[in-house]
């Protein structure tokens, strides 16, 4: 990231191609959702891809949320799924407190604005201190905020009864509850029995407004600054742009749209516990954002949406499905990354259209060196 | 008595931890990267010290050097296919997913070779126990030689970069790869060379993890690795005194928040901690605070 | 123009991952037994071995002829020990033309693919999810202890043979099957006379058990109960050895398996109580056959009580099958109807003992056997 800027050149293509890109990835999804709808109304779906269709969301909008740290805010962070599970947390024990209180739907919504606003929250609370850190040591600290979450909601227990909520950091028998009480949050075991109220359609719904947000804070004045800070901080910060106060806002509401995707998990099992939402997963969704190119959404769907497709369409490997996902991961990254792989690139497509070969390969030089 | 116990055990983790974040700490000053396929190197070498061992009936020494060639000769390819590649990349952060997918990778070979099932580790380390107090305190054999290893890992590490050849030339490529070519330095070798020694170190630390805690997974190196990143972090990356002291810091802290404060919350505390030192001194306890150039 | 070629290949890619796998698989006359564990990832030592002794009772089964006479198909799906990838694993085995689960075989994604499960009318059984939230709904029916039932045994069992009193536990917090016994055995514990001396938790740190054994020491426990599984036991075991601490160790069916780790150290396991129902050393014909098949099997491999429940659990669908009379080509929906009446009539001489099912509960009756390890081998303790 600290080497990507200094280039005025690209940074203005990067630009361009991203306001393109802004029509283009609206038209993508919802020609995704019509058709894929249109395969589920007709039964002409298997039931794996059924399945997949309320994860695919999920994995999209935190693939989505995280570009704009990433990509547009330009720091690595290690620890989205944190993000994730503080929202999954919130919205489903929301939605089981409130029970039966409330219509299904209302439920659900309020569930989804419960999700945001806490993990927007968590984002403002981790953001404060940990912007001020720069690279690796960032991401580390990041990566570290995300265990602790994980590590705090394993010993948390909650549970209602007619005298309100309970909380308790020791065990299920602390709660004090009544007889009658419902146990909420078992600790490590986490939340079971969340209505299932994730919908494919609710799914796209939230990967537009993710887009919304997202694209329009690029191109508003707030995303344009933070965008002058990822490329030279010293030079916003002299021109008097307020850098903290701007990498701030982006982590925040990228915080939000990630607790958001994880409201959409949490609705969608029966189960819901840390184990998920572990570096592993935080990893995961990096490699989405990377694989489809930093800053680029489009890129992010669709490296989403393929990864987490991949290990199940790989399943009739059965054991060696894994270890083919792993060199296919190796073999894109290097495909599309390293310098004399886009030579080679470039040279062959050069060859392919002729006329317009040569500029292109200066380009991707200079791109690789940038 | 006790509060010695804790001590001794989280010395004995940290010791462990510092030699794999010597490893992670070297990768990272000279090839800037996050080697996150350095735990599962570490899995690669207890693996094949056990299998010398029990398969074998190599000697326990001679499968331990076998083991670092192994691992040697794996981490110098490792480099070569997968991260030499990319090392002009336009975002650094495409290395670091290709390390992910190595540690993918290793793990999954792993798993076809060996099976899923865990696989007791035999005493390579065949000391006696050390007794204070009436068995109060009781210091193994294994913990003796872990520490002990640490510190003349250290103090070699320490001296062939200040005094050597290579060494020089290590300190050179971290600093500026360019002007070191410029100076004759061979990159590519010397990149090879820190990946080579960062490798063997991981054997090492696989037979010593091992030793203390003698079970081998496809997936025993993948926390160990995490927790000596957070080490070498702690203790400033890049350094190799930090690596060392952040390292056993990080064990001991450990070790103390799951006696005396909680055993559930231990890594939130080694985290929170983490975070606080780096909230104080942004580049770590032994980091260098690299002034930025408009 | 390079941007949009890059486009267009990502989505023809996309598109073509997504319209494969639509077809059914299900051949005539043929039952279709789904089993879903976890086959690669940390928790692969278990999964592995319910498709092992999976496999091996329904190659027996269709060697002898077969249920009603009908052959038995065996699909098997990974799902990682993960919810979300386990529903996954669901969906492509129903897309196969599974009409019954053997599985999962671990509790948190039991639990989301039982939700699922119940709205397909699809009959369940796992061989050993053990957390109470895996089996909420009728359709949904399990071969090992409910987790609840396992401590309470435990507790008694220490209480009736006065073991001891002062009582150290150590459990994975990260593990529904190991939290809930462990909360069902501090529970029954005052009732049996015993004083919980020491309880501590591991969750991320899987390696190192020094802080936890020295508090059970410091608290002068004079049993150790161990309800986790026998990997992470057998370093327990060795770290408490390191520090000449030396309890009586007490573990749960997850203990069982701990003679069968490569290279350990049996020494070590000495004096080890567990309650389970099934060892490998057991003395009678069935367990002696099914252990010689299955090493013979798969590569010498010695089953742990995962294959000897999925076992039994596949030779409880024949019985249900057989008692329903169904043939294979009846729905899912219907086979379940049908089956999980049955599952309350039924009775299986199993490898973990003799059991009946509670139809309305799904739990299964049968009594667990305790046994001390002596000379590197199971005793039996009744």
């Amino acid at each position: 990231m600290r080497d990507m800027g200094n280039n005025t050149e690209l940074v203005k293509r990067m630009r361009r191609k991203t306001l393109r890109g802004n029509l283009l990835n609206y038209v993508i999804v919802l020609g995704a959702y019509a058709i894929l709808q249109t395969m589920v109304m007709t039964g002409n779906i298997s039931s794996l891809l059924k399945g997949l269709l309320v994860p695919l969301c999920v994995y999209v909008i935190a693939a989505l949320s995280l570009n704009l740290v990433v990509g547009i805010s330009g720091e690595l962070s290690l620890g989205h799924a944190g993000f994730m599970c503080v929202g999954a947390y919130s919205s489903a024990f929301f939605s089981n407190a409130v029970g039966t209180a409330l219509p299904d739907i209302l439920r659900f919504i309020l569930a989804i604005f419960v999700g945001a606003a806490v993990a927007g929250l968590f984002g403002i609370l981790i953001g404060i201190p940990v912007l001020r850190l720069k690279g690796d040591y960032l991401a580390i600290v990041t990566l570290a905020f995300g265990e602790i979450i994980k590590n705090l909601l394993n010993v948390l227990y909650a549970g209602i009864d007619s005298n309100g909520l309970h909380f308790s950091t020791k065990s299920a028998m602390d709660l004090g509850m009544e007889p009658t009480g419902r146990q909420i949050i078992k600790g490590a075991l986490g939340i079971s029995g969340t209505p299932k109220n994730s919908t494919f359609t609710v799914g796209i719904i939230l990967i537009l407004i993710t887009l919304m947000v997202v694209q329009n804070l690029i191109n508003s004045r707030a995303g344009r600054a933070i965008m002058s800070t990822r490329d030279n901080r010293i030079a916003a910060e002299s021109i008097g742009i307020p850098v903290t106060k701007y990498k701030l806002l982006a982590f925040s509401i990228s915080a939000s749209l990630a607790g958001c995707a994880g409201v959409l998990y949490a609705h969608n099992l029966a189960t819901l516990n840390t184990k998920k939402f572990d570096y592993n997963t935080s990893i995961l969704i990096l490699v989405f954002v990377v694989l489809g190119g930093i800053g680029n959404l489009t890129g992010s769907i669709i490296a989403a949406v393929i990864l987490t497709a991949l290990p199940e369409m790989l399943r009739f490997l059965n054991n060696y499905r894994m270890l083919i996902y792993a060199i296919v991961l190796i073999v894109i990254m290097l495909f599309n990354w390293a310098p004399a792989a886009l030579d080679m690139r470039s040279r062959l497509r050069s060859r392919i259209f002729k006329n317009r070969g040569s500029g292109n390969g200066k380009e991707e030089e200079q791109n690789g060196n940038a | 008595m006790s509060f010695l116990t804790y001590l001794k055990d989280g010395i004995s983790l940290g010791s462990v931890y510092a030699i794999i974040a010597l490893g992670y700490t070297m990768v990272y000053g000279i090839a800037k990267m996050l080697n996150f396929a350095h735990g599962d190197v570490i899995m690669v070498g207890a693996y094949v010290v056990l299998m010398l061992l029990t398969k074998a009936g190599v000697p326990g020494i001679l499968a331990v050097l076998i083991a670092m060639a192994v691992c040697t000769v794996l981490g110098i390819t490792i480099e070569k296919v997968a991260y030499r590649p990319l090392r002009k990349a336009s975002s650094p952060l495409a290395v670091l997913i290709t390390a992910i997918g190595v540690s993918y990778l290793l793990q999954n070979i792993a798993l076809l070779l060996f099976g899923a099932d865990g696989k007791t580790f035999v005493d390579v380390i065949k000391l006696p126990s050390l007794s204070f107090g009436d068995g109060a305190l009781i210091i193994s054999g294994t913990t003796i030689v872990t520490i002990l290893a640490c510190i003349i890992i250290m103090v070699c590490l320490t001296l062939f970069v200040n005094k050597t050849r290579q060494g020089h030339a290590m300190q050179a490529v971290s600093e500026d790869k360019d002007a070191a070519q410029l100076m004759g330095v061979n990159v590519n070798g010397t990149i090879s060379l820190t990946f080579a020694i960062g490798s063997a170190l991981a054997a090492i630390a696989g037979v010593l993890l091992c030793s203390a805690y003698p079970i081998v997974t496809p997936y025993t190196g993948a926390m160990p690795g995490i927790k000596a990143f957070v080490a070498a972090v702690f203790g400033g990356i890049g350094s190799i005194p930090g690596a060392m002291i952040g390292g056993i810091l990080l064990g001991v802290i450990e070790i103390l928040s799951k006696a005396y404060i909680s055993s559930q919350v231990a890594d939130a505390i080694v985290f929170g901690v983490l975070i606080v030192v780096l909230l104080v001194k942004p580049t770590g306890l032994f980091g260098r605070n690299i002034q930025e150039k408009v | 123009m390079k941007k949009m070629t890059k486009v267009i290949g990502i989505c023809a890619a996309a598109a073509m991952v997504m319209t494969t796998g639509t077809a059914a698989f299900a051949e005539e006359g043929t039952f279709t037994i789904g089993a879903i564990g976890p086959v690669t990832g940390a928790a692969a030592a278990y999964g592995i071995s319910v498709m092992n002794g999976a496999q091996l009772a329904v190659d027996e089964i269709n060697a002898s002829g077969g249920i009603n006479g009908y052959q038995v198909e065996l699909i098997t799906a990974d799902d990682e020990h993960d919810a979300e990838k386990s529903v996954n694993a669901y969906n492509d085995l129903k897309d196969k033309g599974m009409q019954m689960l053997l599985g999962t075989v671990t509790s948190a994604p039991c639990i989301a693919v039982e939700g699922e499960a119940l709205n397909d009318n699809m009959f369940l059984l796992t061989p050993s999810g053990s957390a109470v939230d895996c089996i909420t709904g009728e359709n949904a029916f399990r071969v090992c202890f409910a987790d609840p039932a396992q401590g309470a045994k435990s507790a008694q069992f220490i209480g009736e043979h006065g073991l001891a009193t002062k009582i150290g536990i150590i459990y994975d917090s990260s593990d529904p099957y190991s939290t809930g016994i462990m909360e069902s055995f501090v529970a029954e514990a005052d009732s049996q006379g015993l004083e919980v001396v020491s309880n501590e938790a591991f969750s991320d740190n899987r390696t190192d058990f020094s802080a936890q054994l020295n508090k059970a020491k410091d608290a002068e426990a004079e049993l150790v109960f161990l309800p986790f599984y026998y990997q992470e036991a057998a370093l327990v075991l060795k770290q408490a050895s390191d520090m000449g601490f030396a309890p009586t160790f007490f573990g749960c069916d997850g203990m069982d398996g701990i003679l069968t780790v490569e290279n350990f150290d049996t020494s070590l396991a000495e004096g080890l109580m567990l309650l389970t129902p099934f060892t490998p050393n057991a003395e009678d014909e069935m367990t002696q056959n099914f252990v010689a098949a299955y090493e013979e099997a798969f590569d010498g491999l010695v089953p742990i009580q995962f294959g000897a429940d999925a076992y039994d659990g596949i030779y409880a669908m024949k019985a249900a099958l057989e008692d329903a009379d169904a043939n294979p080509d009846m729905s899912a929906s219907e086979l379940c109807d049908l089956m999980k009446v049955s599952m309350g009539n039924i009775t299986v001489e199993g490898l973990t003992g003799t059991i009946t099912w509670d139809p309305a509960t799904g739990e299964p009756e049968k009594e667990p056997k305790a046994v001390v390890i002596e000379n590197g081998e199971y005793v039996s303790q009744d």
